[in-house]
């Protein structure tokens, strides 16, 4: 059968697919402050996903909402393996909010991205998380899934090509292992060695399929093998183990070694987007993973045991929720766009499209330029 | 100074270019050590190396992604398809992320991609299509399609200088059947205006690629046997179109006859006829008329084929129609 996470694969009592956390992880390496931050990134992530369904619930959403709830250790551990002081990059999918985060999305330009703002990043063209800044390191997916693999594929092949010390990242679900692009393009990237990291949430649901709708595959880790590139399977429910399995493949890629695709194993608990009522869901399986295998939960107890506070993580708390307090205060007074800014920068040039002629204030009757003889014609 | 082929003056222009622009790099399917399926890329490994000329594995879509990756970061890949049919496996990477990319994203993605186009070579169904209309309902992309070596040199040139992602459709048939003197220097032709191939009165016939060169022996041919005189309207850029272009030839024949070698219905026919319409009925004296393909997959067979595909013969008739309505 193929691989639905089960607690297994990812939990606390588990077995572990990786290795045993011991000195020589990269997680070892991190500062106290670092390990604060990662439990920061994860709860802004819930925080500012919970402001936006009371926003939702508000109708100030336009669109659809998605949640990465139960999913944030994934997207904040790998985004954080990354060196920004380098240019790495990533490309996020619609479950790596965390990710964005750490590369430097705020959660001003989150909301009004949602709430379909004329200074939202897109200027209120595209929805959701679906923005990037290559200043920040990281690119806007489209909705077509695997389609980001050959794109940062691309991106990474100018790094080789140009001889410059960037790694790229991508984010495809379990779903997308099943495109055309999926294929296309992580093995294009491995032929190249292209620095590229390639991560493959397996969460278990792609909207309502299962996995086991989804490939015969046993584990998606396996596909590696087909490309010819390492594969690595992980708990991506403990922060520091998705940190040291991306990390390694970082520096891996870094040095010339090419892709490495990883399996991080998870679970999603909201549906496919908010309005989903997970009516396919086996009763008590989003209950099971909310209460013994919760991401956030599991990495208290872990900065618990290492001797961390709970006043210093409530001190965390309580700064990310007045930041969303005051980004959703800026949002919520942001203006719509102007509707005419529709018509700019399809092109370079023109940089603006005339408006249609029904459009145009005021023109509706106009005079035509008659040729000579026009409607005398004799046959 | 010697003629050159439309096939050389597509590789000149992709050596001139990689000379002028360390970005500019070649990807796609054989085009290394073999120099691509008609040798367009010919010599192009050896003066520029694997890393400006790179082979790719069968891959439409990555080949398009990776492209798109690539120009992001600054810059500026060249994609050949091996057969221009199989840009319809890259069709969603095209229409969906590259084309929307500066619109949704306001990332720049200058990026072209060419490749051998068209029939009248016995190709079949899957070496001789025209997919211009597949694209040219797509904003944020352009879209070229040269008849002369002259255009074939200076419209590449110039998409991939452009700042947009640019389709550039060459026609296999002329490859080597086409040739002439080029301009001295760098030559670039604008992308977006049209050429009066022939000067006429009577009668325009508006087409661009293979078909150019078939209407232009039709006007010879008319103005022999008929003493009509025909105009020959080569659009050269269907995205943007030259819509002056277009209502200029009109307002001085009043009468349009549009030709391509694409099938006929949903064809770029029907927008130039939509827009003489809306920009120029006052000034036509007869109904809009096409020639085009018969709406089937291209046949192999000479006698299929050709009955299929727009002959000069058909052309001539359809003009006359069109002089003495």
């Amino acid at each position: 059968m193929p691989a639905r996470p089960t607690m297994k694969d990812a939990g606390p009592a588990g077995k572990r697919s990786t290795k045993p956390r011991t000195a020589d992880r990269p997680s070892a390496a991190l500062t106290r402050a670092q390990r604060i931050e990662l439990y920061a990134w994860m709860r802004l992530t819930r925080s500012l996903e919970e402001r936006l369904v009371n926003l939702y619930r508000q109708t100030k959403v336009v669109g659809g909402l998605f949640r990465s709830l139960g999913q944030e250790a994934d997207a904040v551990g790998s985004a954080f393996a990354l060196d920004r002081s380098k240019g790495d990059l990533l490309s996020p999918l619609i479950r790596n909010l965390g990710a964005m985060l750490v590369q430097g999305a705020t959660p001003v330009e989150i909301l009004r991205q949602y709430m379909a703002k004329g200074d939202s990043p897109t200027r209120g063209r595209e929805l959701n998380i679906h923005f990037g800044d290559l200043e920040r390191g990281f690119i806007g997916q489209i909705s077509h899934l695997g389609d980001m693999v050959p794109v940062m594929a691309g991106v990474t092949l100018s790094f080789k090509l140009r001889g410059e010390s960037r790694v790229g990242l991508v984010y495809v679900g379990d779903g997308a292992t099943s495109t055309g692009a999926f294929h296309e393009g992580i093995n294009f990237a491995a032929v190249q060695k292209c620095p590229l990291v390639v991560i493959v949430e397996n969460n278990g649901y792609a909207y309502s399929t299962p996995i086991e709708r989804q490939t015969a595959a046993v584990r998606l880790v396996d596909k590696a093998a087909g490309y010819g590139v390492p594969g690595v399977r992980a708990d991506g429910n403990d922060v520091l183990a998705v940190y040291d399995v991306t990390k390694d493949a970082v520096e891996r890629a870094r040095a010339g070694g090419g892709v490495t695709l990883i399996e991080l194993m998870t679970y999603r608990r909201k549906g496919h987007a908010e309005h989903d009522n997970q009516s396919y869901i086996p009763a008590g399986e989003i209950e099971r993973w909310a209460e013994q295998n919760d991401p956030v939960d599991r990495y208290v107890r872990q900065l618990r045991e290492d001797g961390i506070a709970d006043a210093e993580l409530t001190a965390v708390d309580a700064r990310i929720e007045r930041q969303i307090d005051e980004a959703t205060d800026l949002a919520e007074r942001s203006p719509m766009p102007d509707a005419e800014d529709a018509l700019t920068g399809i092109y370079a040039e023109p940089a603006r499209l005339a408006p249609l002629w029904f459009r145009e204030p005021g023109a509706v009757v106009r005079e035509h330029e008659r040729a000579q003889g026009w409607g005398t014609f004799d046959g | 100074m010697a003629e050159v082929t439309y096939l050389e003056a597509i590789r000149q222009a992709l050596v001139e270019e990689m000379d002028r622009d360390e970005s500019v790099f070649c990807l796609g399917q054989d085009i290394g050590a073999y120099g691509g399926a008609f040798k367009a890329t010919d010599g192009l490994l050896d003066r520029f190396g694997s890393n400006r000329v790179i082979d790719t594995p069968i891959s439409e879509a990555a080949i398009v992604g990776a492209a798109a990756g690539a120009a992001h970061m600054g810059m500026r890949p060249v994609c050949e398809m091996q057969f221009i049919d199989f840009i319809s496996c890259a069709y969603d990477m095209l229409t969906n992320y590259v084309a929307t990319s500066r619109y949704r994203a306001f990332l720049p993605c200058p990026i072209v991609v060419r490749g051998p186009s068209g029939g009248y070579v016995r190709g079949g169904p899957f070496h001789s299509q025209n997919p211009e209309a597949a694209f040219l309902h797509t904003p944020g992309l352009k879209i070229v399609y040269p008849a002369t070596a002259s255009d074939a040199k200076g419209l590449l040139k110039a998409a991939i200088r452009d700042d947009d992602p640019v389709l550039y459709f060459e026609h296999k048939y002329l490859y080597r059947r086409v040739k002439e003197e080029l301009p001295d220097g760098d030559h670039v032709v604008p992308i977006g205006r049209a050429r009066i191939a022939r000067e006429g009165r009577d009668v325009s016939i508006i087409t661009y690629a293979a078909t150019v060169w078939k209407a232009l022996d039709a006007a010879e041919q008319l103005e022999k046997e008929d003493g009509l005189s025909v105009e020959v309207l080569d659009l050269r850029s269907l995205l943007p179109m030259d819509d002056d272009a277009l209502v200029a030839t009109v307002k001085k024949t009043h009468r349009a006859l549009i030709v391509h070698e694409d099938t006929r219905t949903g064809g770029v026919a029907g927008e130039i006829t939509a827009r003489l319409n809306e920009r120029a009925f006052e000034w036509l004296d007869a109904p809009v008329m096409r020639v085009t393909a018969a709406d089937v997959p291209l046949p192999y067979s000479p006698p299929l084929e050709d009955y299929v595909l727009p002959q000069t013969a058909d052309i001539v008739k359809a003009a006359r129609v069109l002089a003495g309505y």
